[in-house]
């Protein structure tokens, strides 16, 4: 459900904003919530509802962006290290290893001060941090595949290990993998809020939660209810982002449902 | 024992050297030349020259790497062209804010975590279980920075109790000292540990539901020991090596979380520091912080690998 109003929010601000959300409007700077503006004004006079449902898209398309160079790359690697198994899958879980000492934040601290901060270096940090997550989650479930009978069938009529990872692995831990990537969706937003708030994602005039958030921050005194709502459009998100993967969970692993 | 820590320690290095590289390959393959990005584009020719001359960047990358990490186990380090000082002299000033801080957080972090897992899984399935989950799934969901404006909001805007931020330092001399000190970490230490106490009260519920199933429980409670008792001394103990894995893995975000966490606060820590190093586009403070927190979090996983295998040696057969 809420996972459903995030993704509404976004596709209602593509085709109409109560207001232009970049449109400053001094006179009418810290209104608090009322008819016209809803939400109200933020220190430039932008009306915050819009910059609300703006911002939606950017954490969307950066939690899809970082999520799928997470899936491509991870899924990719897991399947391999699962097929070849001895010294491919000793080596690319050791990479794995380097690739969880750097949490999403670092990556984009390092590469911030080297290409300047951007949305873009947002999302190649968030999405590198997903490929080791992605990468042992998907070698974990596969090994569970191999080990299965309808495998060793498969290979005892002959079928090679690329085959048979397309055609038997691939789909049977597709479901797990739909999970982790609903659970990686909601921390990219987390992220995406917190280097947004440091000013090292989404840059002006581009709306987004975490830098409304530094923004309110500083207007504290004056207008706290700016600072209210982004971290409640961040918390709404994430909570129907989780609960969705705890529902797919129970959906596609029965067994778990029962057991908890 | 002895041939597990070898190769764990041995796998520690070999990551901490693979990072290493990893973030200097990252700072040579930038566009344009260290110095150059250092000192903008506004810079002359000349400065440009100097600077180069004084990072040494004639010499082959290999030879610079290998000063760099020579200077990390010397103890040696650049100098900062934003703030003239070694970079070895201004982390070991800022640590004395950042680690304080994560050491808070993770001791509230463990004591609330613990707490609440272990009540709600002896409450299965009962209200004090449902109403812990409930929390934890709004803790998960809340960033750690927000909390914390809203911790600011409410005990520094509205009660007016603690300052909105700063830190007084721990000198008495500076107008701080030690409970001043504490006092400014506390709101940023409950800030972190709220949001990984949610994730880490889920997992010592599981793992403490999982253990609870065994037969070994089934016997101690057939001997007469109580339910008190058997949770604290036979379950909980079972239950920790999930746990701690868990909380090993935390450690990096928690890290993480300080980083943010301390510009929420102004705290003058680590978090800060490599803050304000990429507004100035100091590299080398950049490239020296990063490495510091890859290295923390990489010693903390070992720290975990082992008090595992010491809590558990048959994982020692079956990792090493």
């Amino acid at each position: 459900m809420l996972a459903a109003l995030l993704i509404a929010a976004a596709a209602l601000s593509l085709v109409w904003q109560p207001w232009p959300p970049a449109d400053i409007d001094i006179a009418a700077r810290l209104q608090p919530p009322s008819a016209s503006h809803w939400l109200g004004t933020d220190s430039l006079g932008r009306d915050i509802a819009s910059q609300l449902l703006v911002g939606a898209q950017t954490s969307i398309a950066v939690g899809v962006l970082a999520v799928a160079i997470g899936l491509g790359a991870g899924v990719a690697l897991g399947l391999v290290a699962a097929a070849r198994g001895g010294w491919a899958d000793e080596w690319l879980m050791r990479v794995a290893d380097v690739g969880f000492a750097f949490p999403a934040l670092l990556s984009a601290v390092l590469l911030g001060a080297v290409y300047g901060p951007g949305i873009a270096t947002g999302v190649v940090a968030i999405g590198l941090f997903n490929v080791p997550v992605f990468a042992r989650t998907t070698r974990a479930a596969a090994l569970g595949v191999w080990s299965r009978e309808y495998v060793l069938a498969a290979r005892a009529a002959g079928l090679g290990p690329w085959r048979i990872t397309l055609d038997h692995v691939l789909p049977n831990v597709a479901s797990v993998l739909i999970v982790q990537a609903t659970v990686q969706f909601s921390t990219a937003i987390i992220a995406e809020a917190a280097l947004g708030y440091l000013g090292l994602g989404a840059q002006p005039p581009r709306p987004s939660w975490g830098r409304m958030l530094s923004e309110a921050q500083a207007q504290m005194f004056q207008a706290p209810w700016l600072a209210v709502y982004p971290g409640t459009a961040i918390a709404l998100a994430v909570l129907g982002l989780n609960l969705l993967g705890d529902g797919l969970r129970d959906l596609l692993d029965p067994r778990l449902a029962h057991s908890r | 024992m002895g041939l597990f820590f070898v190769k764990r320690l041995f796998a520690l290095l070999a990551t901490l050297a693979v990072a290493s590289c990893l973030i200097f390959a990252v700072l040579e393959l930038l566009p344009g030349n260290v110095a150059q990005v250092i000192l903008g584009d506004s810079a002359t020719a000349e400065s440009i020259a100097a600077l180069e001359q004084r990072l040494g960047l004639h010499r082959p990358a290999l030879a610079r790497y290998g000063d760099w990490m020579a200077g990390w186990l010397q103890g040696r380090s650049a100098v900062s062209p934003s703030y003239d000082t070694p970079t070895a002299t201004l982390i070991a000033e800022r640590l004395q804010v950042t680690v304080p801080l994560a050491l808070m957080a993770m001791a509230l972090t463990v004591v609330l975590a613990l707490a609440l897992g272990v009540y709600a899984a002896s409450q299965h399935r009962r209200w004090g279980d449902v109403g812990v989950m409930a929390l934890s799934q709004i803790g998960l969901a809340v960033p750690s920075f927000w909390f914390a404006i809203l911790l600011i909001l409410v005990f520094a805007v509205k009660l007016q109790w603690v300052a909105a931020g700063g830190f007084p330092g721990w000198s008495e001399t500076d107008g701080g000292g030690l409970a001043a000190g504490l006092q400014a970490l506390v709101l940023p230490a409950v800030a972190l540990a709220v949001v990984q106490a949610s994730v880490l009260a889920r997992w010592t519920r599981s793992a403490v539901l999982e253990v609870m199933r065994d037969d070994f429980v089934r016997t101690a409670r057939a001997k007469g020991l109580s339910r008190r008792a058997t949770l604290w001394r036979h379950v909980l103990r079972n239950a920790m090596i999930p746990v701690l894995t868990v909380m090993g893995l935390q450690f990096a975000f928690l890290l993480s979380g300080t980083v943010v966490i301390e510009n929420v606060f102004v705290l003058p820590g680590l978090g800060r520091l490599v803050f304000q190093a990429v507004a100035n586009r100091d590299l080398l403070v950049v490239r020296d912080v990063v490495l510091l927190l890859v290295a923390m979090v990489l010693v903390v996983n070992f720290v975990v690998d082992l008090l595992c295998a010491v809590a558990d040696p048959r994982l020692q057969a079956g990792r090493a």
